[in-house]
């Protein structure tokens, strides 16, 4: 018997094991999502990728497939609410886009275009989060950050080093780095490490590289977030 | 459409650049398309100093970083029947916003007292001067806003395309290419 | 030596006090940092340096651990650390007059430390003595029914700086207030009856044999004493006392068929992280009968084949650690824990207590092991369940704590016994935790089926407008439901029962209990996070006058979002509170959507008062109306 589900009607094969994310992905149907990448064990915390199965809502990203699974996804209905966690997204944080090294490479944003999200919408929050420029080669400026975790993933379980790691609660939960001082440059953070390379927003940013790529040919420049991540990459 | 129904659209620039409205006049030569379909009300393009009643469209660039900001947004709201923000300054503040996080005594205390080379250093105080605010805001969180055209500054082609679905009877929508942020 | 040295060497020598008692096991994090703050009143830089240095883990790991937990401060946060219950009932009992009446008595400000360091004034989430507050917690002791007077002697004494250990006993009396007793708080209860029992019911034969199979490798039938106590587990038909009603059985016995990699063991845990605003039944549990807990959670490690037992004590019962592990103790000293239980060969088992530090999302069982465990009380992605992948990956149950104590009695007087007690769907007694707007307010347990305008009748409540059932993340209910009944197929509860009388705007209830989500929220997932910060911006802008049917249009939005996109039952339930006074108390809504259009959530000419301070202006143009003419 084959393992397949169906995904807005269309039949997607999964190896046993596989999550939904994981199964569309090599299908090369698109899911929103921002906390996911390939080459970590899925967190389930942005909610971008939530799809409804069986009348039910879930995180696509940790649902693993099962034989005969109906999953809707790229409905209005889930759309809007997606759209609306992007907004929280902008709002909760300072996101600056016209000033940011990452804009045109950034997912959140990307993920917002594919959203059609015209606007913030909810008030701001405008949090006060100074940056952390102490690092020669990286410069960490958390105004941007959205608690994804995957720099917490890449140096804890790649690098092996916990440079990274999430503090506080709630709405004040932060990131931190591995240092009494609380500063980048007194850890034994590089640009070598994969935590330097999985931010999917602008806060772990290489210096003296900002705007190295003239706009128009940035990758969401070029195509739209559902037609590059598609494979999951 | 006839000459007649000429829909009346008003645009300001609040706490903005004016960057917008430059985008507004890369539309180009179809700006002659739109005049035959718009005639303009209050604007920098006509120097007209009021909205008039019934406006039926205003677009706003900039957010709010003073009280002067906050009353020409109020005529707006209270005179047009679609209220349009336009860019990024409207829609989140923008560059102004980015002093959000310091406390406005801070820098009006920096900029007019201990900043170096200033002379007998005052806050101005002429009753002629607006104040301005706490904090920068953008223009929804004070009106309510119908629709809004992202970009630092949206292209002329992104602008043209919503005034063109509006003045259809369209949802506006800004596929790839045309929505951006930045 | 200079000062600081001797300073960082003092530290380190009060942590290694602390590290060596709890095996520098990093899996008891939580535990070293709470005894950590308690020597040293916050957990100072120096501090972190030792534990980092002497557990061999990361800073990161420390520093995140300690800034999840309200109760741990990073931040000196004086000698004196003292949290008012901000629980509604509190309110409504005047804490908020009492939290400003010691402010002023000491010149400080709420949520700040004075300026000699000596003492913080705060608030903190529903402390669990809801039947006498107002109350608080001085370093963690409660102290409940609070006065205008107290309030007075308690200055006094921070002033004079008096020892906590030193202030007079009476200030920490805590009452048990049991005003209907049933099978559970009624029951003579002689220590070991319940596990004599169970091992009575099963057959002599073959026994040591099986047992001793049946706790190393929990075969699924055919033992006797083990499966012959989950069967009558089954037969009572018990259901989980912390709300969710999930079967007992059920639950024991998938843990018992889980099956145990090598070195692991199945665990028990009590979950008594009690901190649904508005209950205080485990309370009065663990006061008036921890034997009976210990009891069932025995009977629980015997039918599961578990060695290994934790309670997870809600940081704001500190104060009862020492007499329950004085219980503990004694259970050790009787052989009703420890080795060969009550001689029943391979019977191992036993119980410690970790303490919580304020987290309310760590009552969710999946968060509450990750607490166990040493770190931040997330909520798990599930599956994998808990009974087969808890504790440190291994098999565990989690039951509340009324839940065991009930199966100590199913275990002592047989399942049939407990069935016929309640209703067909609903076994057994619930036990309530009265409070609000009552003469009698206390413990109150019934036989399920209830209804609820008995529990009114019996606690001396006049003119009820709405009752809470289960906390902000029950339900509301308005008189016409009063016939309601407590039980699973109706209102189910995990024991909170709080009444407002009309005098009462369920608005503002409405109100606290969202503040009080987005105060506990984990920050985990983003709909949760950032959600329940914007409803409660929204309902504080309809308490200030400035909602408009934009804003109410808003709330049932977000309300939706929460509902549908939330990682756990925190955000699933965040809502509830507003959904349900909404749909019965919508008057006390739009008579706050005061607004025709659209009106901004914060007051325009408020927002110039740092330029006119800085200019001394006050002409008209120094100031913006609130309001504005425009049409929305």
């Amino acid at each position: 018997m084959s393992h397949t589900f169906t995904l807005d009607g269309k039949t997607i094969p999964f190896e046993p094991g596989e999550t939904i994310l994981q199964a569309a992905g090599r299908a090369g149907v698109y899911i929103p999502h921002l906390c996911y990448h390939p080459e970590f064990k899925p967190h389930g915390s942005c909610k971008l990728c939530t799809v409804k199965i069986n009348g039910r809502q879930t995180a696509s990203c940790t649902m693993r497939a099962m034989v005969g699974m109906v999953v809707e996804s790229e409905t209005e209905e889930i759309n809007a609410e997606r759209r609306a966690l992007t907004q929280m997204l902008f709002v909760e944080g300072n996101h600056f886009c016209p000033s940011c090294e990452k804009s045109g490479n950034c997912q959140l944003q990307a993920t917002a275009y594919h959203l059609g999200m015209m606007s913030p919408h909810y008030d701001h929050f405008y949090p006060n989060r100074p940056v952390d420029a102490s690092h020669p080669d990286v410069l960490l400026d958390f105004n941007r950050c959205i608690l994804c975790s995957l720099c917490v993933r890449a140096s804890r379980d790649v690098d092996g080093k916990n440079v990274f790691a999430l503090s506080g609660r709630g709405i004040k939960t932060h990131l931190i780095v591995n240092a009494k001082s609380g500063r980048l440059a007194d850890t034994d953070f590089t640009l070598g490490d994969k935590a330097a390379q999985v931010c999917p927003v602008g806060v772990i940013l290489k210096k003296r590289q900002g705007f190295a790529v003239p706009i128009g040919e940035r990758t969401y420049d070029k195509a739209p977030i559902g037609e590059t991540l598609a494979e999951g990459k | 459409m006839s000459d007649k129904k000429k829909l009346k659209v008003a645009t300001t620039s609040l706490a903005g650049c004016f960057g917008c409205h430059m985008s507004f006049l890369d539309i180009d030569e179809r700006l002659f398309t739109l005049l035959e379909h718009i005639e303009f009300d209050r604007s920098p393009l006509t120097d007209i100093k009021t909205v008039t009643p019934g406006t039926d469209i205003g677009i706003i660039e900039g957010g709010l970083c003073n009280a002067e900001n906050v009353h020409v947004l109020r005529e707006f709201r209270a005179n047009c029947n679609i209220l349009i923000a336009i860019g990024a300054c409207a829609i989140n503040g923008g560059l102004p916003a980015q002093r959000n996080h310091l406390p406005l005594t801070t820098i009006l205390e920096e900029v007019y007292h201990t900043s170096p080379g200033l002379a007998n250093g005052r806050i101005p105080n002429d009753p002629e001067l607006p104040l301005p605010l706490n904090q920068v805001h953008p223009i929804h969180e004070v009106v309510k806003v119908d629709y809004f055209i992202p970009g630092c500054p949206p292209s002329g082609d992104a602008i043209w395309k919503v005034l063109t679905d509006l003045l259809a009877g369209r949802e506006p929508e800004l596929g790839h290419g045309l929505m951006h942020y930045d | 030596m200079a000062l600081n040295e001797m300073h960082a060497e003092a530290v380190a020598g009060i942590v290694d006090r602390v590290l060596v008692r709890y095996r520098r096991d990093p899996s008891c994090m939580v535990q070293m940092l709470r005894e950590v703050q308690e020597a040293l009143d916050w957990i100072p830089p120096e501090a972190i340096d030792r534990m980092q240095a002497s557990l061999a883990v990361p800073r990161t790991k420390i520093e995140g651990v300690a800034g999840f937990y309200a109760f741990f401060y990073l931040q000196p946060r004086g000698r004196y650390r003292i949290l008012f219950s901000d629980n509604v009932t509190d309110r409504m009992l005047g804490s908020e007059a009492l939290l400003q009446q010691l402010c002023s008595n000491l010149w400080i400000e709420p949520g700040k430390v004075s300026e000699d360091g000596l003492v913080s004034v705060d608030r903190t989430s529903c402390t669990g003595l809801c039947d006498q507050g107002p109350a608080m917690l001085v370093n963690n002791r409660a102290i409940s029914r609070l006065t205008a007077t107290r309030i007075d002697e308690i200055a006094e004494l921070v002033r004079s700086k008096v020892p906590l250990a030193e202030w007079p006993a009476d200030f920490f009396a805590i009452d048990d207030n049991i005003r209907r007793a049933d099978i559970l708080l009624d029951a003579e209860f002689a220590p070991g009856a319940a596990l004599a029992a169970a091992r009575a019911r099963a057959p002599d034969e073959g026994i040591a044999a099986s047992n001793m199979r049946s706790w190393r490798e929990g075969l699924p039938s055919g033992i006797g004493g083990p499966i012959a106590t989950l069967d009558e587990i089954k037969r009572a038909n018990l259901r989980g006392r912390g709300g969710a009603g999930f079967s007992t059985g059920l639950k024991w016995e998938s843990c018992r068929n889980a099956p145990l990699k090598a070195g692991q063991q199945r665990i028990v845990v009590c979950n008594a992280d009690e901190g649904e605003p508005g209950t205080f039944k485990d309370r009065v549990l663990l006061t008036s009968k921890p034997d009976l807990v210990f009891e069932g959670m025995t009977v629980a490690a015997y039918a599961v084949g578990a060695t290994r037992g934790f309670v997870y004590l809600r940081g704001e019962y500190r104060y009862l650690l020492e007499p329950l592990n004085a219980v503990l103790a004694k259970r050790r000293a009787d052989n009703l824990l420890g080795r060969d239980i009550l001689g029943i060969p391979g019977a191992d088992f036993d119980i410690e207590i970790h303490l919580g530090a304020g987290a309310y999302v760590c009552g969710e069982e999946s968060a509450l092991i990750e607490s166990l465990e040493g770190k931040r009380g997330t909520p798990r992605n599930r599956p994998p369940f808990p009974v087969t992948n808890g504790y440190l990956d291994q098999p565990t149950i989690v039951n509340n704590v009324e839940t065991f104590a009930a199966a100590a009695l199913i275990a002592l007087n047989g399942g049939d016994w407990y069935a016929a007690i309640g209703t067909k769907h609903s076994a057994g007694t619930k036990i309530l935790s009265v409070s609000g707007d009552c003469e009698r307010p206390g413990i109150y347990e019934y036989p399920f089926g209830v209804s609820v305008r008995q529990v009114l009748a019996d606690c001396g409540a006049g003119d009820t407008q709405a009752v809470q059932v289960s906390g902000p993340s029950g339900i509301c209910i308005a008189p016409a439901e009063f016939d309601r009944i407590i039980g699973f197929e109706d209102i189910p509860t995990a024991g909170a029962f709080t009444i407002f009388d009309n005098t009462r705007d369920m608005f503002e209830v409405a109100r606290n209990y969202v503040h009080f989500f987005q105060h506990e929220s984990c920050g985990f997932c983003t709909p949760c996070r950032v959600g329940t910060s914007l409803l409660m911006n929204l309902m504080d802008k309809l308490a200030r006058g400035c909602g408009s049917p934009y804003d109410f249009a808003e709330i049932e939005k977000l309300n939706q979002l929460l509902q549908s996109m939330s990682h756990c039952g925190l955000g699933h339930t965040a809502c509830n509170p507003v959904l349900d006074t909404i749909a019965r108390f919508r008057p006390a809504y739009e008579k706050r959507l005061t607004q025709k259009d659209f009106t901004p959530a914060f007051n325009l000419d408020d927002a110039l008062s740092q330029a006119r301070q800085m200019t001394g202006r006050d002409d008209t143009h120094a100031h913006l109306s609130t309001t504005h003419g425009g049409q929305a």
